[in-house]
């Protein structure tokens, strides 16, 4: 019993690609979903959005980074190995249209031009989304941020798409532009041919982001990845303030309108066991008798 | 103890020591006291017990069996109108459901009839496996249902099902069976290996479980039904929390009931690093609301190493839902209740909770719910100091339902619409328990998910 993991990949020094079998999920998921999963029967629920999937051949895949005690464990499994749990898909697929009900047959709604930001391992999510917009009729474009070269995933996929540009930038500048990503998303707003963004990365990237677009007054939208357990809206951890009300990210998101989200509430709320998880990695560190 | 008068204390552990320990609080009868408080039930001709009891156990006959010192028939008279007995003799509120109508309890104490049942279910449990008593095979192929959830609905209802002679697949959102058995209700109540024993027997007798099956996102009701079910229960539960609407809600160190009570029940916090999911061990934690699931997560506080846990409630005592034994037990190993005490907002520094705001309340005239309403006395709001408040006010219906019921019609408050029998606007789908009735208790939906069982059962053969 469990799900079988089909192909393990290292993009760089911290960050993984898995692919696990899971078929009845992988005919279910879209884009801007996600799944949640335990390693071992010890094992912590942890949500991760969808980076790919394959209804035909029955797989779902993701990227992670290595930052605590599961995602560790992740990085020291084998392909042909078993991770015990992979429930999903949970939440709503990503829509375009702010404010309109997600519907099964129409994800993604087509946009005249719709800009997709992914700062980090947020570019995983960031592809599947610009691909099914594409498939929509979006003309899309793509800015992909990391902090150096080695850290950008995705490049050859992305480059793949039938994107209007894709734009690489680097805070070191090793790759692509030098710089963060709303330099090139404020020049896009400015120039007046941007209809819609969606964005997705770490808190504070997203927040600048979502500022530099309400600017412009450009329909945004942030996937958002709160802390979770069940994942099915029965716990309430993920909850966020959302235009003054308290949204669930589970059951209400992930997506939300990235110009009424609280930010500094969901960074604040993300950090809220760092201590804890500093203390399993470490016991598992120094237990598990590979990281001598 | 010659006295019949009284009924036989139940045996448990030390207050102080229980405290800190999530081991089971109470031990269950021996053998001499069991057959000693069987014996004060006077045998009504007619029992009235029996009508207090959602699920129809047969309650006399149980109770005779264990006089006439046959366990097994005793077992075996409960097993064929309750699927959980080792669960219902632990949580059942028998206060105001059996024990309310036994015919000892107009002059005397009531018999102990929860307490009875625990003892036959845990005699039971005790057996090697083959001994068991177990449920009825199914005999003929039967018809296909679909269960969606694993709660008291939902487990009544596979049981009686498949005891009916139909194939039965039960469908759970998480990792592990019972819904609010597994994630609610804590280890010291009701220990896991009870429920998932009460599993394994439906295994055994033919029910599958599927897991980690949100159903709503992989499935529906429709596609179940296209997919060769002949009918789809939902015994979902009312699993979305409610908050208060206050201020400061989102601080860190502010949990719903249903969150703190999963960590620690479900994922097992209380064993971190051992298990990997953490919890935020307050020092001074307040707990609002007055209900059994307010009494729990008090109580697991205690049990987290909290140094003082104070449940905060807008009412008195008197008028508390929940049940007095949680509340004896609460107040017996450390937790304080604060009465008529309104929370007003929660304060906080960086991020963090660090008070609660809370006005001293009076109660003034019944409400429409006939409980006399708290009205603020008009003194000065105080704060009362703590870094970890847990909310458990109440629950809702998931917003899942409707994705997951397909049309089938739902309340405003998003509930679903379903009769006695749990039979929906939708004649192939049925309902029962909580995301019918709102938050109720596990018996109640026990019996909704057995009469759904029957209702199903007439409409297929």
């Amino acid at each position: 019993m469990g799900y079988r993991i089909l192909d393990k990949k290292q993009l760089s020094g911290s960050v993984f690609e898995m692919t696990i079998a899971a078929p009845e999920i992988a005919r279910k998921a879209h884009a801007g979903q996600f799944f949640i999963l335990r390693v071992n029967d010890c094992g912590e629920r942890i949500p991760f959005t969808f980076s790919d999937w394959n209804a035909e051949e029955g797989w779902i895949r993701y990227i992670f980074m290595r930052v605590g005690k599961t995602t560790h464990l992740l990085e020291d499994t084998r392909a042909g190995e078993d991770i015990v749990d992979v429930a999903g898909p949970m939440g709503h697929p990503t829509a375009m249209q702010i404010g309109k009900r997600w519907t099964a047959d129409k994800t993604i709604a087509a946009d005249d031009h719709l800009v997709v930001v992914g700062g980090g391992v947020g570019t995983a999510v960031a592809y599947p989304v610009a691909r099914a917009a594409i498939e929509a009729g979006s003309k899309v474009t793509v800015i992909t941020g990391a902090r150096t070269e080695e850290l950008l995933i995705l490049r050859e996929e992305l480059e793949a798409l039938d994107l209007h540009e894709l734009i690489i930038v680097t805070d070191d500048g090793s790759a692509g532009r030098e710089g963060l990503v709303t330099e090139p998303l404020r020049e896009l707003c400015a120039s007046g041919e941007v209809d819609r963004v969606f964005v997705v990365g770490p808190g504070i990237m997203m927040k600048f982001c979502a500022a530099t677009t309400a600017e412009y007054h450009i329909p945004t939208l942030a996937s958002l990845n709160p802390i979770m357990v069940d994942g099915t809206g029965m716990c309430g951890a993920c909850r966020i303030q959302v235009g003054g009300e308290t949204k669930f990210g589970c059951v209400d998101g992930p997506d939300f309108d990235a110009h009424v989200v609280d930010w500094e509430e969901l960074m604040t709320r993300q950090r809220v066991y760092a201590e804890q998880e500093r203390l399993a990695d470490g016991e598992y560190m120094r237990t598990c008798g590979c990281h001598e | 103890m010659s006295d019949i008068q009284a009924r036989h204390p139940m045996p448990e552990r030390d207050a102080k020591e229980r405290a800190r320990s999530f081991e089971e609080v109470t031990l269950g009868y021996d053998d001499q006291t069991a057959l000693a408080e069987a014996n004060r039930c006077m045998q009504c001709k007619r029992p009235p017990c029996e009508k207090g009891c959602p699920v129809s156990v047969r309650i006399r006959d149980f109770i005779g069996q264990i006089v006439a010192g046959d366990l097994d028939e005793s077992v075996r008279l409960l097993k064929e109108r309750n699927a959980l007995p080792a669960v219902c003799g632990r949580v059942c509120p028998q206060e105001s459901q059996c024990e309310a109508k036994c015919v000892m309890g107009h002059k005397y104490e009531p018999v102990a009839i929860g307490r009875l049942e625990r003892y036959v279910a845990d005699w039971d449990r005790a057996r090697p496996v083959e001994e068991r008593s177990s449920l009825d095979r199914p005999s003929a192929e039967g018809a296909r249902v679909a269960v969606v959830g694993s709660g008291p609905a939902g487990l009544a209802c596979a049981g009686e099902l498949t005891q009916l002679g139909h194939q039965v697949t039960v469908y759970e959102a998480l990792h592990a069976g019972g819904g609010v058995l597994a994630y609610g209700i804590p280890e010291f109540r009701l220990p896991k290996t009870i429920l998932n024993e009460e599993i394994a027997a439906l295994e055994r007798a033919g029910v599958t479980f599927k897991y980690n099956e949100v159903v709503g996102r992989i499935t529906n009701a429709d596609e179940l039904l296209d997919s060769g079910f002949d009918a789809v229960f939902f015994g979902t539960g009312a699993g979305l929390p409610t908050f208060l609407g206050i201020e400061g809600e989102n601080y860190n160190g502010v949990y719903s009931a249903n969150e703190y009570l999963t960590r620690i029940n479900l994922m097992k916090a209380y064993r971190f690093p051992v298990y990997d999911t953490p919890i935020w061990e307050g020092h001074s934690v307040v707990v609002i609301g007055g209900g059994n699931v307010a009494m729990d997560a008090a109580r697991c506080a205690l049990r987290m190493r909290a140094d003082k846990v104070t449940i905060v409630y807008r009412r008195t005592i008197d008028e508390m839902p929940a049940r007095n034994e949680e509340i004896e037990h609460a107040i017996e190993e450390g937790v304080q209740i604060k009465e008529l005490c309104g929370p007003l907002k929660i304060e906080g520094r960086q991020g963090w909770c660090t008070g609660l705001e809370v006005q001293q309340m009076k109660l003034a005239e019944p409400d429409e719910s006939g409980r006399r309403r708290p009205v603020t006395d008009g003194s000065k709001p105080f704060v009362i100091d703590c870094d970890t408040i847990i909310t458990a006010v109440g629950t809702g219906a998931n917003p899942l339902t409707a994705d997951a019921t397909c049309g089938v019609e739902l309340n405003k408050w998003g509930y679903v619409v379903a009769d006695e029998d749990g039979r929906t606007s939708d004649p192939r789908i049925f309902a029962g328990g909580d995301i019918v009735t709102g938050a109720a208790t596990v018996i109640l939906a026990m019996g909704a998910g057995k009469r759904a069982a029957q209702a199903i059962h007439a409409d297929l053969t």
